[in-house]
């Protein structure tokens, strides 16, 4: 196999284990934008994981229809109801009862995960085994929605075309919040509330709406990303390791892509990358284990290297993590 | 028409200090718990148990005998050490959540020590002197792995919260290595400890637990009757009264980050040589976020951390028990420790603010 073939392999890996990192990074830049740090997206992923898998089979197993487009709309729908429940939680909890959001975003953390687990395992009792969707639709969902003729074009053909369905979503995903944020008069408005919340309340925009909307939305989003992971990566079932830390990386990007949409497209990539590296590109003086912290010593650098920055383009929104309280201006 | 002003069905008061009385604020705090319980009840429900039978199992699972109760006792034990741990970053509002990767940390290098000097202590007793240098090493260490994320915090205001985090990932991924390469003694396993390695036992009980309470009273005094205690708290209130006071907040906040890591370390040191009596790379088991719980829940007291701790000891315990008995997923437990986290920190908003209903006047011009 030559340099070219590896680097496409690699490429392609790095993309199905970076597209559940994309979702999740999407939704916290969303929630973020609004002023609401939500720490909690291990846990709306683990959640998004359980519950998008819970709904697939359960939908399989009492229609008895094996559908990918479907399963696909299903997938999607109950993992982003599942996050959206969440964020609601987390929502009622920080905007209304004004509690912090540092703590309440790990109480939602440890939460999320629990029940995750609790789902999975009861599905897994429930069943007598492991939880698992027809072989069919096991193949089928990974694949790549678009015609073998395309996928076969050399080189860039299995790159371009050979991905799961959820990465081209995510793609759309993203230029759709992009568009959003940059381009229209609610996208401006949520950034107002993100940086001086007081200034938009004064400006008459509905801070409280305007959180709560783009929280809920967010938390929907990302935990679309728990259940492409156990599409995409975990082979469509349900393990309890296998989502550890995912969520966690997510949050990390948001800050490594700056807050931007269309960045996270590629840093999840990268990420994605990160991950896979120690099973793609094996290097005998390093051992698997050690190999394996790669993406989260590459994080802690680019923590650091982002906070040596200066730059007021490259900033958090000025609000983010703070309450605000109309009363106490 | 009706040119009345229209007031909000719902109004807040924000109360003001001390207007509610003790009874009022533990009755509010105390309902918040039952109040979490009973929705614990929807989650046991789905299983298809009777939550009266399933609190029933638990309780008498984590104190039904002695040796339940050292169990539970066991599990609380590392709860209120990391509590207290935790407590001085936060009460600095510095988000430290690397509490599992500093206890990590101390486990390590607590075990290293053993590894390396238990030749030097034979026998089939605890060596004092031998533990003492395992505790030693693991304050350094775990210190160590909560200064590095303070020093980065302090110098360039580097994000904390995902630092600590990451951190806890890093040396987790050390031990996976040490544990399955070079300290590996068979099937991915490493080795007991030795006799003299081990913490002895007390009211049948390592004797971890004499450690932590005596810390609960040195993290209290050094909370409330010392100079960092104060200076942590007013950098807690407020960052730039404390510049203006003229502290110096980089260096009380890489400080207190190596004190914080530093018990936690020695939490990690209990663990190892206390409970478990030897090094694996779950050692940590979720403690270093269920104390983030314990420690916030307490208001960062350090002597109701003990009553938290025990609580979620009882809870953690009970579905240890509930898994075996009943069939319910052990993950039970982390569904009601949020569902208390979330119900106690929303009582705080009732405790703190007043809601006032929209009063029908003689006009009736509000009633719709």
């Amino acid at each position: 196999m030559n340099v070219v073939d590896t680097i496409i392999l690699l490429l392609i890996a790095a993309i199905a284990y970076g597209t559940p990192l994309l979702f999740g990074t999407l939704g916290e830049i969303l929630t973020e934008k609004s002023g609401n740090l939500n720490l909690g997206v291990e846990g709306i992923m683990f959640m998004g994981g359980a519950i998008g898998l819970g709904g697939m089979f359960y939908f399989e197993k009492l229609t008895g229809i094996s559908s990918y487009p479907l399963s696909v709309l299903v997938a999607i729908l109950a993992a982003f109801l599942a996050g959206a429940l969440a964020s609601l939680i987390f929502s009622f909890l920080t905007i209304t009862l004004r509690t912090n959001q540092n703590v309440t975003g790990l109480a939602l953390a440890i939460f999320g995960t629990g029940v995750g687990q609790f789902a999975g395992e009861m599905m897994r009792i429930r069943v007598g085994g492991y939880v698992s969707l027809s072989l069919e639709l096991k193949n089928a969902l990974p694949a790549s929605p678009f015609p073998q003729f395309l996928q076969d074009v050399p080189y860039v053909g299995k790159l371009l075309f050979g991905n799961s369905i959820f990465f081209y979503l995510g793609i759309l995903a993203a230029v759709g919040m992009h568009l959003f944020l940059k381009k229209s008069r609610k996208g401006l408005y949520l950034r107002a509330v993100g940086e001086n919340p007081a200034t938009a309340d004064s400006a008459g925009i509905s801070v409280t709406r305007y959180k709560y909307l783009a929280t809920i939305i967010g938390g929907g989003i990302s935990a679309v990303g728990g259940v492409v992971y156990i599409i995409t990566t975990a082979g469509c079932t349900w393990n309890n390791e296998g989502l550890s830390g995912v969520g966690w990386l997510a949050v990390a990007l948001v800050i490594f892509c700056l807050w931007r949409p269309l960045s996270a497209i590629w840093g999840s990539v990268l990420f994605g990358a990160l991950m896979i590296l120690y099973m793609r590109l094996q290097l005998s003086f390093i051992p698997t284990e050690l190999y394996k912290i790669l993406p989260y010593v590459v994080t802690v650098i680019v923590l650091i290297i982002s906070s040596l920055r200066n730059n007021k383009e490259k900033q958090p929104p000025a609000g983010l993590g703070l309450a605000y309280f109309r009363e106490d201006r | 028409m009706d040119d009345q002003i229209k007031s909000p069905l719902l109004r807040l008061d924000k109360r003001s200090k001390d207007s509610l009385g003790p009874v009022s604020v533990w009755g509010i705090r105390l309902g918040s718990i039952v109040f979490a319980l009973l929705l614990g009840c929807i989650a046991i429900l789905l299983t298809g148990n009777s939550p009266i039978k399933a609190y029933g199992t638990m309780i008498n699972g984590a104190l039904g005998s002695a040796v339940y109760r050292q169990q539970t006792v066991k599990k609380a034990i590392p709860l209120l050490g990391c509590a207290l741990a935790i407590a001085p970053c936060f009460k600095m509002r510095f988000w430290n959540i690397g509490a599992e990767g500093q206890i990590t940390a101390g486990a390590l290098a607590a075990t290293f020590v053993a590894r390396l000097l238990s030749s030097s202590f034979p026998g089939d007793k605890p060596s004092l002197p031998l533990l003492l240098l395992m505790a030693l090493a693991a304050l350094l260490l775990g210190g160590l792995w909560g200064l590095i994320p303070g020093f980065f915090k302090a110098k360039w205001n580097t994000n904390e919260t995902l630092f600590t985090l990451m951190m806890n990932y890093i040396i987790i991924g050390v031990v996976a290595w040490l544990q399955a390469g070079p300290w590996e003694a068979r099937q991915g396993r490493i080795a007991q400890f030795a006799p003299a390695a081990q913490l002895p036992k007390v009211a049948g009980v390592h004797c971890g637990w004499i450690i932590v309470l005596a810390l609960v009273i040195l993290v209290h005094v050094y909370m409330k009757h010392t100079k960092h205690g104060y200076e942590i708290a007013v950098i807690g209130d407020s960052m730039r009264t404390a510049q203006y006071a003229g502290m110096n907040v980089g260096r009380i906040m890489m400080r207190t980050m190596f004190l914080s890591g530093a018990i936690s370390g020695l939490v990690g040191f209990i663990i190892c040589a206390g409970a478990n009596h030897t090094l694996a790379k779950e050692i940590a088991g979720g403690v270093g976020f269920t104390s983030i719980t314990v420690a916030w829940l307490s208001q960062l007291n350090a002597f109701a951390m003990i009553a938290i701790s025990l609580l979620l000891g009882v809870l953690s315990k009970g579905a240890d028990t509930l898994q075996t008995v009943m069939n319910v997923p052990v993950a039970i437990s982390d569904i009601i420790t949020g569902l208390l986290l979330f119900c106690m920190l929303g009582s705080e908003f009732f405790i703190n603010y007043r809601i006032i209903l929209r009063k029908k006047n003689g006009k009736g011009g509000a009633a719709q």
